[in-house]
């Protein structure tokens, strides 16, 4: 909201510099999102009548143009098309430093002097109409030679951009503002000037009302202005609303947008010849009916509400014929706007539900000046002040102006001003400052809420402008905060609470930190690549499988919830490959997500209104996932990183298997799920990137092996499914242990893991055992390969003896051939 | 009666069809399909003696030969993909790797150097400057709905106030009640809930995370970001609890030559709401651009938790109180390492990566 500081001042006494204001602004909740100086180096420009226009030899982007600007005839050079001989414009002569610091020099254009500048309104800093020159015959009694600032009564303006808050719609205002800075600075906020009806006549003698449905439409107040002559504004008028950002369209439409600027009541003048039975009601607009509303468009009304919460009411307003004149609150229709015959105006001024307009302006994708206001709570008592202020601007440009007596004015329902009970304790209690009974009261009456003492605390009562202002414990809050408000937020205590209860990560989120610090110490460099990814991008490895869709996303690249951290990481390898620097390892910690209808037991939770609904979710699974694409990087690097993170981890017995049903996105035939032997978990996937999706992702032949480590975080991160080793430290033997080699021709099908396993597990004297040599093809039977493992073997309490190493070798071999597995 | 010059085509079909089930890989296929359907195939010659043909027979013969190329062309069709997965999985099977018999310390391993991420290592930073203050840190899902989302959090359905979150909705359920959270405070109703129904109130908790908002990406946004919210609730805590904890974290985060403070905003959850400030950190508040010449930057929001959401989740109000705040991480990450542009996190170029430790 843009708030000249000269139209704050009509209300309240300002001496303060604008830094200053926009300190007390600030510290209001009102903050100031810009400062901007308008009307300042304009003293030299003037007003110029055009009296010829010459083409210039050789060009066709301008012109000449000698115009008349009280001494001799100047000749111009111009770029701008919009104006013709007769047409008054603002002239920069020679010398003339615009806004901005811009000074003004005789130039040369194509061969031609230009002895000065005519300029658009954006150049002068008065709008950002930057369409041609500024035009100012309609503006002015157009005086050649005449200064522009005393031509349009311009004085120099600071405009505070102010962005109030959805609460506050009651400083959704000059006037609003105003009253805030009254209070906090102990001033008097002045009243505007309003008109009174000034006809003998009736209103209800040329006009009526009634609200149908009072539970849409509150108030609804018709005033009826008579003698009408369309026109333009006041210079002044028209400036204040130019300088609000507003463009002045004619008296009778700019009173309107002048009084929601000083006031914040939206008001809406009909034609009241093209209002049948000069009536205005307020109803439920009914399926099927339609409106064209101002902007042109023909819209619907009633239809079945869209999104949540969304009843598909509108609130209509309708002429005597029970004709759709305009959508409540929203904006008029075409047909009773107000054109350049208009004589008599019906003025509207209402109060709308605010639900009721945001459903409506929502569903209509039409947002106004006005749905704004009214959305959020206009003041209910507003109205009829809003019109006789309409009348005294509307009177400038129209003395003959009749103001009919008694306005209309219906009632519906009403939101009542909350009372609310308040004792010192309540505001310690939430602000943790102990403030006299009397200031409190004095910050309350001076926002016009309504403070009576009632023995030890206050009955405080909001002013109607207040619709922020709830029932019982939640309007004490509301009040509350306003009491912190005016007080100042910066002069309210400081404290550093204190509890007993200690804080810190839970064991899975140190968990978490530590895999963490375990890949990057690994060497691999943390992405972040995108969860929002297209439908072909999700086909690469999910084609066919059911998706978590965005309704509305930004783009269809970024329409659907990824299933795999894969797809997203080769993509970025490739794209580092690209820039020359593809020899790195990439890994993402994030979530991937699964359609609830592929889950056995989708979460659940409560939503809708009310939170009514048990609704399904997606299912959620933290992963890790990390890409290998170093020179050399191949699955047994991916599985050398594995081993590594296993060991720092601290995990019990995790063996590689190889499986034949890899998830998609791993090689088919080089990938290895990770098993967790004590739990039987699947703690995720080791192997290759499937060359598919490498060759998707480069567009080529890949040309190197990606190595790929997927694991699941969920699994990881829970001691249920990710067996620990045991906290109990084992002391190693202080006598000596030997050392034995065991190579055993070993069916294929037999996982080496599994078979050290065994043999470790053949007696209590086996310390450890470690692969430390494949071997297959020639003198090895079909399907078999032999694998050699070095034990070695020890006792607690003594030196193992010869025959007990012979014993402990005998029960390694049988165990060994219990799984099909022969020493070589 | 003339004969056609088609009098013959079911033979022909009959005879390159069986020649394309006999094609035993994908190289035959590629030499024989000049042949089979190309310019030297049967059916371009047959192509060709339509010419000679009235009009009316070149009609109807064209259409029959076409029909014949189509089920020539799409047997082929069917016969490369099958060659073609059969070359696949025979270079796969060439390919396969029993990694349960990687010898480990056989293995080559290259040394590089890691770096986790900004946000990752930011966050660390952050919680951990949470958890010296005595919180602990709550994780929750991006997926919600609408009421933890939302409506829990004194937001009801179609209410103005919801526009100040631009949401991604999923399609999921009724319309517009299952969302990416817009920001963690879902995270805050879970855990009130949680500690009501296991009477494990009071809460001190951080909660950051992975957050959505249907915004353009630019220098200074993207639609997916880092958020971290803090919930205090227990016996007689106030504005001043909360005035302390913000000014405590900034000097503890930023150094203690930045300091805070806090004026008038609005929450649908919190009353009062506080918008909060800290002492810019590129000038040391003296002014300059990044602070618009007011030595502050705008860093989050908080407030006193509102009564309407202790009611929505069962927290006796006359008994606890408490406050709420909420910044980005994505932001402070920003501001400490002066990031000009904020897409640089999501376009994982290796050589921005391995700048932070």
């Amino acid at each position: 909201m843009k708030i000249s500081l000269a139209w704050l001042r009509e209300f309240v006494e300002l001496d303060e510099s604008p830094e200053a204001l926009r300190v007390v602004l600030d510290d209001l909740g009102l903050v100031v999102e810009g400062v901007v100086v308008v009307g300042e180096g304009l003293e030299d420009v003037v007003v110029a009548r055009v009296d010829e226009i010459r083409a210039i030899k050789g060009a066709d982007r301008v012109r000449l143009v000698l115009v008349d600007a009280g001494g001799d005839p100047l000749e111009i050079v111009c770029g701008a098309t919009n104006f013709e001989v007769g047409n008054y414009v603002p002239l920069a002569p020679i010398g003339a430093v615009l806004p901005g610091g811009f000074e003004i020099q005789e130039r040369v254009m194509r061969g031609v002097t230009s002895h000065g500048m005519l300029c658009s309104a954006r150049e002068l800093d008065l709008s950002t109409d930057h369409e041609g020159l500024m035009i100012l015959d309609a503006l002015i009694e157009p005086r050649v030679g005449e200064h522009l600032t005393t031509a349009l009564h311009i004085t120099p303006d600071v405009v505070f951009d102010i962005s109030v808050e959805g609460n506050r719609p009651d400083a959704w205002s000059v006037e609003g503002v105003a009253r805030d800075l009254a209070a906090r600075l102990g001033r008097t906020l002045r009243a505007p000037a309003v008109a009174s009806p000034n006809a003998l006549e009736s209103s209800q003698s040329f006009a009526a009302a009634s609200i149908e449905d009072p539970e849409l439409c509150g108030r609804l107040t018709v005033s009826v202005l008579r003698n009408v002559t369309v026109a333009p504004s006041p210079a002044w008028v028209a400036q204040r609303l130019t300088t609000a950002g507003m463009r002045p369209i004619s008296n009778v439409v700019d009173a309107s947008n002048f009084v929601m600027l000083e006031l914040g009541q939206p008001t809406h003048p009909y034609d009241a010849a093209h209002v049948a039975g000069h009536t205005l009601r307020a109803r439920r607009a009914r399926p099927g009916e339609t409106l064209t509303t101002l902007d042109g468009v023909e819209r619907t009304l009633a239809t079945s509400g869209r999104g949540l919460g969304d009843t598909g009411e509108d609130c209509v307003i309708v002429d005597g014929d029970d004709r759709v004149l305009g959508l409540g609150g929203i904006m008029g229709g075409a047909a009773s706007e107000i054109s350049a015959t208009t004589s008599d105006v019906l003025l509207e001024a209402a109060f709308f539900d605010p639900m009721t307009v945001a459903r409506s302006s929502k569903r209509h994708g039409l947002r106004s000046e006005a749905s704004n206001r009214f959305e959020r709570g206009v003041d209910p008592t507003l109205a009829l002040r809003a019109a006789g202020r309409y009348v005294e601007i509307l009177r400038e440009s129209v003395p003959d102006l009749q103001w009919l007596a008694d306005p209309i004015d219906v009632q519906g329902n009403l939101p009542t001003p909350p009372t609310i009970t308040l004792n010192e304790a309540d505001v310690e209690r939430l602000l943790g400052v102990s403030l006299a009974m009397s200031d409190i009261e004095e910050i309350l009456t001076g926002l016009d809420f309504t403070v009576v003492e009632h023995g030890a605390s206050l009955q405080v009562t909001a002013p109607s402008r207040r619709l922020d202002v709830r029932e019982g414990a939640l309007g004490r809050a509301d009040v509350i905060e306003e009491v912190a408000r005016l007080y100042g937020y910066g002069r309210l205590a400081r404290r550093n609470p204190a509890w007993s209860e200690p804080g810190g990560l839970t064991p899975r989120q140190h968990q978490r930190r530590h895999v963490r610090d375990v890949v990057v110490d690994a060497g691999a460099l943390e992405a972040w690549t995108p969860t929002l990814v297209s439908d072909a991008e999700f086909d690469l490895l999910h084609a066919g499988v059911a998706r978590v869709r965005i309704a509305n996303p930004l783009s269809a690249e970024e329409s659907v919830l990824r299933a795999t951290m894969i797809t997203g990481l080769t993509r970025a390898w490739a794209r580092n490959v690209e820039r020359g620097v593809g020899d790195v390892l990439l890994c993402e910690f994030g979530v991937v997500f699964q359609h609830p209808s592929l889950v056995d037991s989708p979460r659940r939770t409560r939503g809708g209104a009310g939170g009514t609904l048990t609704l399904e979710l997606p299912s959620e699974n933290e992963r890790l996932s990390v890409v290998l694409g170093r020179p050399g990087d191949d699955a047994r690097t991916a599985v050398a990183l594995w081993e590594m993170m296993r060991g720092r981890l601290g995990l019990e017995d995790v063996v590689v298997r190889t499986t034949s049903e890899a998830p998609r996105g791993l090689h088919p035939t080089r990938s290895a799920a990770l098993v967790d032997r004590g739990s039987g978990s699947i703690l995720g996937y080791v192997g290759e990137v499937d060359p598919e999706l490498v060759r998707a992702a480069t567009n080529a032949a890949p040309t190197r092996r990606l190595g790929l480590l997927d694991l699941d975080l969920d699994a990881i991160l829970d001691p249920d499914r990710a067996t620990p080793v045991s906290p109990v430290v084992h002391l190693p033997s202080r006598y000596p242990s030997a050392a034995v080699d065991l190579a055993f021709v070993t069916p294929r099908a037999v996982n080496a893991a599994d078979l050290a396993a065994s043999l470790r597990a053949t007696s209590g004297l086996v310390e450890s055992v470690r692969l430390f040599d494949v071997y297959e093809g020639v003198g090895l039977p079909e399907g078999t390969r032999s694998l050699a493992f070095h034990l070695r073997l020890s006792a607690e309490d003594r030196t193992l003896g010869d025959d007990e190493i012979t014993e402990v070798r005998a029960a390694l071999l049988e165990a060994a051939a219990a799984l099909g597995a022969v020493l070589r | 009666m003339a004969t056609s010059p088609l009098d013959h085509l079911d033979d022909e079909i009959s005879r390159l069809l069986a020649e394309i089930s006999a094609l035993a890989s994908l190289d035959e296929l590629i030499a024989a399909e000049a042949t089979l359907t190309g310019r030297r195939s049967v059916l371009s010659t047959l192509q060709k003696s339509l010419g000679s043909l009235e009009p009316e027979e070149r009609r109807t013969a064209g259409a029959q030969l076409q029909a014949a190329r189509r089920e020539v062309e799409s047997a082929l069709e069917v016969r490369r993909g099958l060659l073609e997965a059969q070359s696949r999985a025979q270079v796969l099977e060439r390919d396969r790797l029993d990694l349960g018999d990687v010898v480990t310390e056989q293995v080559p391993w290259t040394t590089s150097v890691g770096h986790p991420g900004l946000v990752a290592l930011t966050q660390r930073a952050l919680e951990d400057v949470f958890v010296g203050m005595g919180f602990t840190v709550s994780d929750g899902p991006e997926v919600e709905s609408d009421w933890y989302n939302f409506e829990a959090l004194n937001i009801p359905p179609a209410h103005p106030a919801r526009g100040l979150w631009d949401t991604f909705y999923v399609e999921l359920g009724e319309p517009e009640t299952v969302v990416l959270r817009t920001h963690t405070s879902p995270t805050q109703v879970h855990l009130m809930e949680t500690a009501v129904a296991t009477g494990t109130l009071p809460i001190h908790s951080v909660m950051p995370g992975r957050c959505y908002r249907r915004d353009t990406p630019d220098a200074r946004h993207l639609y997916t970001f880092h958020q971290i919210e803090g919930l205090v609730i227990d016996r007689g805590i106030t504005f001043a609890d909360l005035a302390g904890v913000i000014e405590t974290f900034t000097r503890a985060y930023f150094g203690p030559d930045i300091t805070s403070r806090l004026r008038p905003g609005y929450f649908p959850f919190t009353e009062p709401s506080a918008e909060f400030e800290v002492t810019c950190t590129i000038c040391r508040g003296e002014g300059c651009r990044t602070c618009s010449f007011t030595g502050w930057i705008e860093l989050g929001g908080c407030g006193m938790v509102d009564p309407a959401v202790l009611a929505a989740v069962g927290v006796d109000a006359e008994e606890w109180s408490g406050f709420a705040f909420g910044f980005g991480i994505d932001r402070c990450a920003q501001m400490r390492h002066q990031l000009s542009d904020m897409r640089a996190l999501t376009e994982n170029d290796a050589r921005f990566l391995e700048q932070f430790s």
